[in-house]
């Protein structure tokens, strides 16, 4: 796993970019961008070339679930790993997370452990693969 | 305003109306059955007129019910705005709670200062103890020459001393992260208040919708269903997990769900 590569972390709550991206600094990822909604994480995306997308799923604008369809449906992006970390817990959302093709789902709150793991999981299959 | 809605429903009891409209239902089938068919129009007529007139004291209970509802409302932010200092410029609720994520996100954001300032110190601490650890190791077994231990020596004095500063430094940011745990107390209070005036409206509009419900019910308005909550709609933190089925009730849930599904 490249401790360099390029991550955007897309929430509405500043904090929790800030409790994100210092989990990720913990873990050697230095590398961060940070966006607001999907709207806004979108174009973002599009301009520079991201190695890993860390999304929350209830924002305004444009929400986790529609960013995840919308990078799928990109050409440019669709092979973008995608973690979702969110406080949505339905089974419902959770298969139609996985249906749109997302790389991991973290509950909120979470722990340093389960974020590490996660990522850890999300890189090995791709590296594996 | 309250005038008119007092005239609206100067004779505003249902039960009256009924029995009003039940008698002259009765009096029509009498006076159809007689033959007498003129007679019965006119109290088909009288029977629509008692059936307007209780769909507008109706309208009119329904409106006043709503004035009510508003009343109730302005009188609590009056009462609300007399009480604490610290609340008391929050004129409405959806403030109030703006206010709540303010307080709460000030908390975050200087609970994150103070641990991001206090991470060097610790790492400071850490690493000076570590390089000073093999040394000092040396005394312990006797193995140290004269020239080592003065130098041992000096760095022992600049590792006390440092790490006297460090840990002030510790100490006083972890009683910051202390204080600035205070909002839960302002925020508990405010979201208390919210609580209660939502309280107060949902009463108000419970019986809106019961003197609406009679309303519709005299004008024939059907009823309309109700619609189907989307099951992938965000909503936020679930605060009853355990009372509900559809939700998964932590990480573990979801691995398992993502890994029955070839996760």
């Amino acid at each position: 796993m490249d401790k360099n590569m390029k991550i955007l972390i897309v929430d509405d709550f500043s904090t929790m970019r800030r409790i994100i991206k210092n989990l990720l600094r913990d873990l050697g990822f230095t590398n961060t961008t940070e966006a607001d909604d999907g709207q806004t994480a979108l174009p973002v995306l599009k301009s520079g070339s991201f190695d890993f997308l860390i999304t929350d799923w209830n924002m305004p604008g444009m929400t986790g679930i529609e960013l995840l369809k919308a990078v799928r449906e990109d050409p440019d992006l669709n092979s973008l790993p995608v973690l979702m970390v969110t406080a949505e817990a339905k089974k419902d959302q959770i298969i139609e997370a996985a249906q749109a093709g997302v790389n991991g789902y973290v509950v909120k709150p979470f722990t340093a452990t389960v974020l590490q793991e996660k990522i850890e999981k999300i890189f090995e299959r791709i590296e594996g693969s | 305003m309250s005038e008119t809605i007092n005239q609206l429903t100067a004779n505003d009891d249902p039960s009256d109306s009924k029995s009003e409209i039940i008698a002259h239902a009765k009096a029509m089938v009498e006076k159809l059955e007689t033959g007498d068919s003129h007679e019965a129009f006119k109290v088909l007529e009288d029977l629509n007129k008692a059936r307007d007139r209780t769909l507008f004291s109706e309208v009119g209970r329904l409106t006043r019910s709503l004035h009510n509802a508003i009343t109730d409302f302005h009188i609590d932010i009056e009462m609300n705005q007399q009480s604490q200092q610290e609340i008391s410029r929050i004129s409405d609720a959806s403030d109030r709670l703006n206010y709540v994520i303010d307080l709460t996100e000030k908390a975050a954001n200087k609970t994150m200062d103070k641990v991001e300032e206090a991470i060097p110190a610790a790492n400071l601490i850490q690493s000076s103890a570590e390089e000073l650890k093999p040394q000092w190791d040396k005394v312990l077994k006797g193995d140290i020459d004269p020239a080592q231990f003065r130098e041992l020596h000096k760095k022992m004095g600049t590792f006390i001393d440092g790490t006297i500063v460090s840990s002030q430094g510790l100490g006083s940011n972890l009683s910051d992260i202390l204080l600035a745990q205070d909002y839960q107390d302002l925020t508990g209070q405010v979201i208390k208040r919210v609580i209660q005036l939502v309280q107060e409206i949902e009463g108000s509009l419970v019986e809106l919708v019961k003197t609406a419900g009679t309303v519709e019910e005299l004008a024939g308005i059907e009823k309309t269903q109700r619609v189907e909550k989307d099951s992938i709609q965000a909503e936020g933190p679930v605060i009853n997990k355990e009372e509900r089925v559809d939700v998964v009730s932590g990480q573990d849930d979801v691995d398992d769900l993502l890994s029955s599904l070839g996760f």
